[in-house]
């Protein structure tokens, strides 16, 4: 027998393959005769297009081919996608929406070629009235679309509606008692806006997708969080069969959800099909900066309080950027917007939330899918309010925090979502009731906490499939994709301990949609629990025939080794068994009006961070020295793993709290590169930083497990801001917190402050 | 782009290699048209790390340096085995740790991670974050490299 595989920290599988630099990445792919094409861009933020002219690109020698929307079109009659709106063409058509939009494409076989020819390409350009902010596209006359037509591909998103003339891609309304009342009878009422900037994932392997056209069949090598996806949306836009299309990816070098959907892919098909030879298509680190991003979003919270210190009403507006095509910032408006009163015990809310089109390079999913927006706004809101009481802040959260079978603001009741213990752990941890050393001169310390919610992505499939072979070694054919966060590790351990093996016994075979079956997508924390449940339900598929045959041959399945059992039934070392498995978890949609759903999510991460920092009132640079994650992720079915991707998600976070920030001059961005983008290095690492699940578990997950990988954004940022106040005494309500934002606000809380640069 | 070559000689991981290279060709796209993919362009601008090989011992960015300087030079990447096979203290401390996620900026953390141990054999926290410095990993695998570092640190000085 096998020690039990669940709760091991097992090494990672692929470790050797990763130390030794030979793991596959499409990145270094290279097929024979295969041409690399080089994306020409929009200069201009929004614009009509009057004409391209190639000519140019074409005279460089080399260039084997040129291709504008004109040439895709032949070979894809309606070439828009989009997993919300079919709204994203693969190349521009009559206009732009915002400044790096693909205009062309040059192949050649030297990638200097196509790349030296694609900036001899010439537009001309006939500028249109564009809008960058988020609110103001609400009712702006420059309209970034003119007809939307959504996608229906999602069940989730299934209401979305075409419409005209509007920057709105999606609306979503929330209404639970009554709000205008409780806040007439409230003692207190607050009212705060929050800003949030746009950032992005940056990837160390940027985007990158190789297309390879065969008989009648097209496969693509493609740095995807969605194989499934990816399959069926080009199918769809060449109207051929699934299986004409196959689609293989192998390690992802990152992709905190910018990864998704269609990327390149598309670009790469059709250029493909054209040309008849293969394509690839590597974007440099400056064109991630065009191609996928994170809302920055606008959000207004209002809470009402009764003489108790109870939030009695709250009211949540909150406008996401979704720049230029919606991608799937609808689900984040909607998903991420019903948990934006935050995890508190509230009779009365009201949400607005609205996806919006805007002139700036499109925005998506990024580890956290909206919720540390929200949580940015609503944490930091929880401790201005506490302040403004007079209550502690930890005391204020107590008094509110949704307990154990209270509804949600949809009216889902919680359910093995342990914020209170998350809670309590966090205080103990920061010893919160004990004093703490303020500073002294110019550098002050100061301390914060915050706690965050998210609920998962719903309802979506997983297909697993265990595969043993007649030696007794396993074969584990799943479409998830490891990008970093272990899956191959975690989906060995589930189905090794349903067969009584080591994991390390068990091979897990990388997303190819000709072999491994469907899977929704590798996003929003969904895995561990959907993949991890359909791994599961296979391998005890494959266990039960296991047994079965055992008891048809006579022996015994406790004593019998499997070859021997295969031996037995075959005459040789020969045959398979098989076993499959599938997960859907049950779902409500919510209602289009109220926003109310008896059953939201299939489970509840929860997260919380604590940080202590020093700020130096000379310079307002903040530096932070510690920093504690706290969070309930059921059982850890690998705690290693968990508390790298605790670490790990927090520490991306802080250089969006601290100093990301996407800079952009009339919808050109100005800073796109690592030299003016700064992400965190060893040197931005607080001193000490400490993680730890709470002991919990969640009765869906597969042996009590559930997703993790985004829970270490929720509380960092808002952490970070009530820790600065709690030092200095300002407060900072707009991201990044960076020393110039300190150092202003300082100057104002002085009667001092610094003229607008 | 240019019809311009030279032939260049030098060792590749303790192999005599000649190459003829463009005058515009880097050091990653000479090794990766020699089937080495270890050493990655990730930001173009050596800022990051994922190109890392050591060029006469030496670290350098890959995507900054052209590969027709390389004649005559000895130069060692990721690939290269050590003597007794297998993986070297630092690799094994690496995966003892799980010093790693999405593995892309791997090769150059422990490209410089041998090169600090060969300066310093034993390195305070305060030399391992300064001398990594250099080297982005997005995942955020930090803590556990700074603690690989420290465990291949006293893996060395158990074998000497």
């Amino acid at each position: 027998m096998h020690a039990a595989q669940i709760g091991r920290s097992v090494p990672r599988r692929e470790a050797h393959a990763k130390l030794t630099g030979r793991a596959p990445y499409v990145h270094n792919l290279v097929l024979p005769g295969m041409l690399y094409g080089k994306i020409a861009r929009s200069s201009r933020a929004h614009a009509r297009i009057r004409g391209i002219d190639t000519s140019a690109a074409r005279a460089v020698p080399g260039v084997f081919r040129v291709l504008t929307a004109a040439d895709v079109l032949k070979v894809i009659p309606d070439p828009h996608y989009g997993p919300a709106f079919h709204d994203q063409p693969i190349l521009a058509i009559d206009k732009v929406r915002h400044a790096g939009e693909p205009l062309a494409l040059v192949l050649a076989s030297d990638p200097h070629v196509a790349e030296a020819a694609a900036r001899a390409i010439e537009v001309d350009y006939e500028d249109l009235p564009a809008v960058y902010d988020e609110v103001e596209a609400m009712d702006s006359p420059a309209i970034v679309h003119e007809v939307l037509r959504p996608a229906g591909t999602f069940p989730d998103l299934k209401h979305l509606a075409g419409k005209r003339d509007t920057n709105v891609a999606l609306d979503f309304h929330l209404r639970r008692g009554d709000t205008a009342q409780a806040f007439a009878g409230a003692a207190h009422v607050f009212e705060h806006t929050f800003r949030t900037q746009q950032v992005l994932h940056v990837p160390l392997e940027p985007f990158v997708s190789v297309a390879e056209p065969g008989d009648e069949r097209l496969t693509l090598h493609t740095a995807s969080q969605s194989p499934s996806f990816v399959r069926i949306e080009i199918a769809r836009l060449l109207g051929w069969p699934e299986n004409r299309v196959r689609v293989q990816v192998p390690f992802l070098g990152g992709g905190f959800g910018a990864k998704l959907y269609i990327k390149l892919e598309a670009l790469v098909a059709a250029a493909a099909l054209i040309v008849r030879r293969p394509v690839k298509v590597a974007l440099t680190m400056e064109e991630q900066f065009y191609t996928l991003t994170k809302h920055a979003a606008t959000l207004r919270i209002k809470s009402g309080i009764d003489g108790e210190g109870r939030i009695i009403a709250r009211e949540c507006e909150v406008w996401w950027n979704g720049g230029a095509y919606a991608d799937i910032g609808p689900r984040v408006t909607q998903k991420s917007g019903f948990t934006a009163p935050g995890p508190y015990d509230i009779e009365h809310v009201s949400i607005d939330s609205y996806a919006l089109y805007t002139n700036l390079p499109p925005a998506g999913a990024l580890r956290g899918f909206g919720i540390p927006q929200l949580v940015w706004a609503y944490e930091s809101h929880a401790d201005m309010v506490a302040r403004a009481l007079g209550i502690d802040p930890l005391e204020f959260r107590r008094k509110n925090i949704l307990r154990e079978g209270r509804p949600q603001a949809t009216g889902t009741l919680m359910r093995d979502a342990a914020l209170e213990p998350v809670l309590e752990r966090l205080a103990q941890r920061m010893r919160w009731d004990e004093p703490f050393e303020r500073g002294s001169g110019t550098v002050k310390r100061g301390r914060g906490m915050a706690i965050g919610f998210k609920a998962s992505i719903s309802p979506t499939t997983s297909v697993a499939i265990v595969n043993v072979s007649a030696d007794g070694s396993c074969h584990l054919l799943c479409s998830t994709v490891d990008m970093g966060q272990g899956s191959d590790t975690a989906m060995a351990q589930i189905a090794a301990e349903v067969l009584g093996m080591a994991a390390e016994r068990i091979t897990v075979v990388h997303p190819d949609t000709d072999v491994t079956p469907y899977d929704m997508a590798t996003l929003g924390s969904r895995s561990t629990y959907h993949m991890g449940n359909a791994v599961k339900r296979a391998a005890e598929d494959a266990r039960d025939k296991l047994l079965a045959l055992a008891a048809e041959l006579g022996l015994a399945p406790e004593t019998t080794p499997l070859p021997e059992l295969f031996r037995r039934r075959y005459g040789m070392q020969a045959g398979n068994v098989i076993g499959m498995g599938s997960f859907v978890p049950s779902y409500a949609p919510t209602d289009h009006a109220t926003g109310q759903s008896s059953n939201v999510t299939p489970f509840w991460m929860v997260g919380a961070a604590g940080v202590e920092v020093e700020v130096d009132t000379e310079t307002g640079a903040v530096k932070v020295t510690r920093l504690i994650n706290v969070a309930d992720l059921g059982k850890a079915l690998n705690p290693a793993i968990v508390d790298t991707q605790l670490s790990g998600a927090a520490i991306m976070q802080l250089g969006f709290t601290l100093y990301e920030q996407m800079q952009f001059r009339d919808g050109q961005v100005t800073n796109p590169s690592l030299a003016d983008y700064k992400i965190p290095g060893m040197l931005d690492l607080p001193a000490v930083i400490e993680n730890e699940a709470v002991a919990a578990d969640e009765h869906g997950g597969p042996f009590g497990a559930k997703g993790v990988g985004e829970t270490g954004t929720f509380g960092v940022s808002p952490a970070i801001a009530n820790a600065i106040e709690d030092a200095v005494g300002v407060r900072l309500t707009r991201l990044p917190l960076t020393a110039e934002a300190v150092y202003r606000a300082l100057r104002q809380q002085r009667g001092e402050p610094l003229e607008d640069a | 782009m240019s019809a311009e070559t030279r032939t260049i000689a030098f060792t590749l991981n303790g192999e005599p290699v000649s190459a003829q290279v463009a005058a515009h060709e880097n050091v990653v796209e000479l090794l990766q048209r020699l089937g080495l993919n270890g050493a990655r362009e990730s930001c173009g601008q050596g800022l990051c790390g994922c190109c890392t090989v050591l060029i006469d011992g030496l670290a350098v960015s890959g995507c900054l340096y052209f590969a027709a300087l390389l004649d005559g030079t000895a130069v060692e990447t990721i690939e290269r085995e050590p003597p007794e096979g297998g993986l070297d203290e630092v690799q094994q401390a690496f995966a003892e740790c799980g010093a790693f996620q999405c593995g892309f900026c791997t090769p150059g953390f422990v490209l410089m991670s041998r090169q600090l141990l060969d300066r310093q054999p034993d390195p305070s926290e305060d030399d391992i974050r300064h001398y990594l410095s250099g080297n982005l990993c997005r995942c955020a695998t930090y803590p556990e490299v700074i603690r690989a570092v420290k465990l291949a640190a006293q893996k060395r000085k158990g074998r000497s």
